[in-house]
């Protein structure tokens, strides 16, 4: 038996505990948990994390399958590949996007961002009311010219009537 | 009329300054919310000494004294596309230097540095707060409503995050446009 990674994604109704049986059925069949994120999506609970371990992911979704029995939490087991370390080099940035909300603006606006060769490594957007708020973390290829990105991202935005900021990723180094 | 122009000079000035020196009675005015555009347009430079912007001045005043919690109100945010705002950190336990309540006109950035991060709201986007890394010492330049006079001076902690927050406002900017990354943005409320 190898030692395997397992991506495991739980969707669903919110409700105290989730995390902790989710959590506990890993570490009863030994799974280390690696990488992992959850958040709630307008109310509803949504977690991805990365385990490894010596188990087949038959047994993986045996141990969560209590989760999903009440009929309101999606649960999902599959293997995955390695990942591949993101490209070296570049620079990163934060994309802050927001407006009147209507259809589309994400998608005019990573657009311009696939263009040109940049790789969204986070994203979070919100709707409230009639705001719509987008913000992203972004790598640019070395060389990029990152006064055209902008120009392209400004000018998306405001076809799809919303504003874009593209500033760079401040980390201090200490 | 001599304008206070050392830094010295003008935190002592902007100290002193209270609305009453405007004359006039401030309306409390209704706050506008994103995504109202005049939020995300960098707003006109105004005459400090116009009837106009005398009583804007005192309606910014005003209208920030009955919100609970609001530090500091710029004109957009009440709908008005032009460079002027108010603040007052006093009660704020983050505060170190006070300058008490003030408006200032066509204010601008100087110097800043010290950057430190911290969570900040807006009355104009009361659904989310956002961690914001902004200057912690700060030299602003200004002109006073009513006299017109031009103030320089410098603050640090809160009262300069206010400023910046404001200025920012003036600019078109929301803290929404300065927040840290994907995760910095924190819904007020949840939806349960």
């Amino acid at each position: 038996m190898s030692n395997d990674l397992y991506a495991v994604t739980v969707l669903g109704h919110d409700r105290p505990g989730i995390i902790a049986e989710t959590t506990a059925g890993l570490a009863g069949l030994g799974l280390n948990i690696e990488d992992s994120t959850m958040t709630l999506l307008r109310g509803h609970f949504a977690m991805m994390l990365l385990c490894r371990g010596a188990v087949e992911g038959s047994a993986v979704e045996s141990a969560l399958a209590p989760l999903a029995v009440g009929g309101d939490l999606d649960v999902s087991v599959r293997p995955v590949a390695e990942g591949a370390a993101s490209g070296a080099g570049g620079t990163a940035w934060v994309l802050t996007v927001h407006g009147g909300d209507r259809p589309g603006i994400v998608s005019e606006v990573v657009g311009q961002v696939a263009s040109a060769g940049g790789n969204i490594t986070d994203l979070t957007t919100r709707l409230a009311g009639e705001l719509y708020l987008l913000v992203a973390e972004l790598d640019l290829p070395v060389g990029s010219d990152v006064a055209a990105v902008e120009a392209g991202i400004r000018a998306a935005a405001e076809r799809v009537g919303v504003t874009a900021t593209l500033r760079p990723v401040e980390a201090d180094e200490l | 009329m001599t304008d206070a122009v050392s830094p010295e000079q003008g935190s002592a000035r902007l100290a002193a300054w209270t609305e009453a020196e405007l004359g006039v009675e401030g309306r409390v005015l209704d706050v506008v919310r994103a995504p109202a555009g005049v939020l995300s347009a960098r707003g006109d430079d105004v005459d400090p000494t116009s009837a106009e912007t005398v009583q804007l001045a005192a309606d910014l005043v005003a209208t920030m004294r009955v919100s609970p919690g609001c530090v500091g109100l710029a004109a957009n945010q009440v709908g008005v596309g032009v460079r002027v705002f108010c603040v007052d950190v006093t009660e704020h336990p983050k505060s170190r230097t006070l300058h008490g309540t003030f408006v200032l006109c066509n204010a601008e950035v100087v110097e800043s540095s010290r950057n430190e991060r911290a969570r900040e709201g807006c009355m104009s986007v009361p659904d989310f707060t956002g961690d914001v890394k902004r200057a912690s010492r700060l030299t602003v330049r200004g002109f006073l409503p009513g006299t017109g006079e031009e103030v320089v001076f410098a603050t640090d902690a809160f009262e300069a995050r206010a400023l910046q927050h404001e200025i920012d406002h003036t600019d078109g900017f929301l803290f929404l446009d300065r927040v840290a990354g994907a995760h910095a943005i924190h819904p007020r409320q949840t939806y349960l």
